[in-house]
């Protein structure tokens, strides 16, 4: 069995980053000139890696499935950015934001990682502010701050709920000025369809032009994936309809492993399903829950006859409504982490008591904030999220509670990575949601954005040269080579396949099906016998997508249903291998919730003894069963225990 | 609903487009426009026909990716959405509804409803930044901004790039994307140092690349599905005044 080496730098917590950048190999000026790097993808991490390496001098190639690099799904994150400056002066520092991260991923994340996450914190929001991002202000012009789940401290910086969108154009504002000095080379509406190696080394990637048809051929001394997570394989997410695991799916088809693929974030305060017809749901940010309270009826009757139209929930008397967040976890209440808080809404609802006209969605009321500070506080905090719930439900949420629901919106796993974000192919690096690295088993509000920049600002520029630095003598990859040839061939062939099935059914009616038995069987609870089920079935399904699907056209020129037929594809074998994850780790932790393993209260029930360690699975072929890979976590400087939100 | 389909069809950017009509039934109105879209595309693949290109792609209002043209209207018949925020509950049974690309020279149709929008990326690329590279910038505090100030840059700051602006407009003048940019930057000590290269160099390219005059209409505010103000459009006059006098 191979051994992982997560290359976790020797010293202190608080030196390890140090003196990793200290001692780790750099390239000199002008041999960044003949390095080329090609960056897939053009959210927080890509963009700002990519930007970040050119204006050190390197040859970057960037690639996006859009039309603008700007339209990176980052864009739509909406809260904030955490950032461990101590602005408030209410407590905060570099360890407790290391601490509250590492706990809120139940002890599934490395120490190293995050320390470092943490500690670059501080820095992002420098280069931020120096970029001119409009950060929420005081009066007295200095930064504002509020407050996200799992802390007991303000420590999230803002813009209005467009925080994702302002931080991406401040990224994609330094990735346009390094195409305009010519060190970048944008290529847009391309997809990526494989990783080329030489020699067991990442030296390029083929892609599809989305607008010819035509594939292309790029080489290069490294590749960076920072191609987002892959929420998608559940149809129904909070994700963008774009939003696809296929690049990383084709590394891990050529090698790299993949880690944790089972932890996925489900996120508690998302607009419910309404209709058949659906495509994707839409997050109200949890920057909510800072002023809304979540309730549902106290009494089932109550609940059933708001399901059946006739009762309206603001008249239920205080007495007969139950906040049982507050009830539940008093010291943290509202603002429990994430899978905490989707956990305790699904158990509300399938006792009888949710509501809306599928009794599947929960109340989160503004009333109390709205009379204590008046709406036009509340109306400048979240204008711009109310504005988009009424046009979406078509009620009013000043007057009626919002009808809130969890829905699947972050992945935490991803591939499998060191500290220095290689990926086990020497020259892949990974950045961003599409790594596993820094969350364990759930993500923190307002980290993902944090996690993005530090990986593309702050961290790949120096990880990366500590292995370019042998690659100077290295000549440019020839796209005439038998390895570009091989890939072509390769994928050619798979699109071929595709385009000859003409069967009679569409490639959406698979993705929502792939999307029910991942809901059903790997989403917020998991089973056993349901995870079985679930392998069982996504392997007819995969079966039944490659003898009847039908994709109209042919693979010259645009062909949307095409591109979308690919990344369908991948997620049913995706989701197949994060049935497996969910089967083979008997315990439950953060969003991995396995019915067998719970406390008596219904809390997750880690076993530390056996299950320690990061999962990272090896490709062995489509119908094979990959091999499971363990890296032990030990925490050094941390106690682990029991996660407890009920007192501080 | 039922409703009846007028949509723009085009096979690529070298071919004549022409309008299509098509039926759709069964329509929820709690249904968005892209998804009724979906619909459609939905029985035209299982038809053996070729579905409808359009771009979406986050169908939240934040991406800037959707863009259609719909009854007449960028992002259609609704106040301050994009078409993905568009519910069908703004049409009546039985309607027609017509369909079109963003309509404006510097955006040339790829194929159907997508437009190539790169030239607003190069109006980005020309200036459309702080020059501050990765590190070594003081601490963000150090920057005090009054809050004004810090508000109106974020209004404008808003701005998601669809292009609903240059296709309301008749002369297809990119000035309210170009203003929004310049104006974030213009009210922000950071962007105060290089202001007067920035204004000039983003005003020389928008023209370069074709866009049309500004005369006044407001038609770019009217269907701006962030409501970015033509007060910026006012900032910019002033900036580029300032800039050609200093």
């Amino acid at each position: 069995m191979t051994k992982l080496d997560s290359k976790i730098p020797e010293g202190p917590l608080a030196e390890k980053w140090t003196n990793f950048k200290a001692h780790q190999n750099l390239v000199n000026p002008a041999n960044k000139r003949k390095i080329d790097i090609i960056v897939v993808g053009t959210g927080l991490a890509g963009g700002s890696a990519a930007a970040s390496l050119s204006e050190l001098g390197f040859n970057v190639k960037v690639f996006c499935i859009q039309d603008s690099p700007r339209r990176a799904h980052s864009i739509a994150a909406q809260g904030g950015i955490n950032a461990a400056k101590n602005y408030p002066n209410d407590g905060d520092s570099v360890y407790r934001l290391f601490y509250d991260t590492v706990k809120g991923g139940d002890y599934r994340a490395r120490e190293a990682n995050v320390y470092r996450l943490a500690e670059v914190s501080n820095n992002i929001i420098d280069q931020c502010v120096a970029q001119g991002v409009p950060f929420a202000r005081e009066y007295g012009g200095m930064l504002d701050n509020r407050s996200f789940g799992g802390a007991l401290v303000s420590r999230t910086f803002y813009a209005r709920g467009q925080t994702g969108q302002q931080l991406l154009l401040g990224a994609y504002g330094a990735l346009s000025k390094e195409i305009k000095k010519g060190s970048v080379k944008m290529y847009t509406r391309r997809e990526m369809m494989d990783v080329v190696l030489k020699d067991g080394k990442a030296r390029g990637i083929l892609v599809r032009n989305l607008v010819t048809g035509k594939l292309e051929r790029y080489g290069a001394h490294a590749v960076l994936l920072a191609s987002g997570g892959y929420g998608n394989v559940f149809f129904l997410s909070t994700n963008a309809m774009n939003s696809n695991a296929s690049a990383a799916w084709k590394a891990y088809k050529r090698g790299a492993f993949f880690g944790h693929p089972s932890f996925v974030q489900i996120h508690p305060t998302c607009i419910p399903v309404h209709g058949n017809y659906q495509s994707k749901l839409t997050l109200m940010s949890e920057s909510l829950r800072n002023d809304g309270r979540i309730w549902v009826p106290k009494k089932k009757e109550d609940a059933q006859k708001i399901q059946k139209g006739e009762l309206s929930p603001v008249n239920i008397p205080e007495e007969d409504r139950d906040y049982y967040l507050e009830r539940r976890y008093p010291a943290f209440g509202n603002l429990v982490p994430r899978d905490v808080a989707s956990r305790a809404a699904k158990e509300r609802c399938d006792e009888g008591y949710g509501v809306g006209n599928t009794g599947l969605a929960v109340y989160l009321d503004f009333k109390d904030a709205i009379n204590r500070l008046g709406k036009s506080v509340i109306e400048a905090r979240y204008g711009n999220l109310f504005q988009m719930y009424d046009k979406i439900v078509d009620e009013n949420p000043y007057e009626t509670p919002m009808m809130i629901y969890p829905a699947i919106h972050y992945t935490m796993g991803g591939i499998w990575v060191d500290y220095e974000l290689q990926s086990t192919i020497p020259g892949l690096f990974v950045g961003g949601e599409a790594n596993f690295s820094d969350h364990g088993a759930n993500r923190l509000g307002a980290s993902a954005l944090m996690q993005g920049l530090s990986d593309g600002y702050f961290v790949l520029p120096y990880t990366m040269q500590n292995y370019l630095a042998d690659q100077i003598n290295v000549p440019h990859l020839d796209t005439d080579s038998p390895e570009f040839e091989k890939s072509e061939k390769y994928v050619q062939g798979n699109l071929d396949k595709l385009l000859a099935i003409k069967g009679s059914k569409t490639v959406d009616s698979f993705h929502r099906k792939v999307g029910l038995i991942m809901w059903d069987y790997v989403g917020m609870g998991r089973s056993k016998e349901g995870l079985e089920k679930a392998i069982e079935d996504l392997k007819s399904l995969r079966k039944d997508f490659w003898s009847n699907v039908n994709i109209p056209g042919d693979s010259t020129g645009m062909n949307v249903e095409l591109e979308k037929a690919v990344r369908v594809s991948d997620f049913i074998e995706l989701g197949e291998l994060m049935a497996r994850d969910a089967l083979s780790r008997n315990e439950s932790c953060g969003g991995h919730f396995r019915e067998e393993y719970q406390t008596e209260e219904g809390e997750a029930m880690r076993d530390d003894e056996n299950f320690m360690f990061v999962s990272a699975w090896e490709y062995k072929g489509v119908d094979e069963e990959p091999v499971l890979h363990k890296e032990p976590l030990s925490y050094e400087n941390i106690e682990v225990k029991q996660r407890n939100y009920k007192t501080a | 609903m039922d409703l009846k389909l007028k949509i723009w069809r085009q096979v690529d950017a070298n071919a004549e487009g022409k309008f299509v009509t098509y039926p759709v039934h069964n329509i929820s109105q709690d249904a968005s426009f892209l998804e009724m879209m979906d619909v459609l595309n939905e029985e035209l693949v299982t038809t053996g026909k070729e579905p409808v290109a359009f771009d979406h792609d986050c169908r939240e209002g934040i991406c800037g990716m959707c863009s259609l043209f719909i009854n007449g209207r960028p992002h259609g018949p609704d106040d301050s959405v994009t078409t993905c925020q568009l519910h069908m509950r703004k049409f009546k049974d039985g309607e027609t509804v017509v369909i079109e690309p963003w309509r404006a020279k510097p955006f040339p149709v790829i194929k159907d409803l997508k437009v190539d929008r790169s030239p607003f990326d190069e109006i980005i690329r020309s200036g459309g930044y702080v020059s501050v590279n990765t590190g070594g910038v003081p601490d963000a505090n150090t920057i005090p901004i009054n809050k004004e100030n810090a508000d109106l840059a974020m209004d404008a700051a808003a701005c998601i790039g669809c292009g609903a602006c240059v296709a309301a407009c008749k002369n297809a003048s990119a000035m309210l994307f170009v203003s929004a940019k310049v104006s974030q930057l213009a009210l922000l000590p950071q962007g105060k140092v290089e202001a007067k290269r920035r204004v000039e160099s983003m005003v020389a390219k928008m023209d370069d690349l074709g866009f049309g005059n500004c005369t006044n209409t407001y038609a770019c505010e009217a269907e701006c599905p962030k409501d970015i103000s033509v007060s910026n459009i006012a900032r910019m006059n002033r900036e580029f005044l300032h800039a050609k006098i200093t």
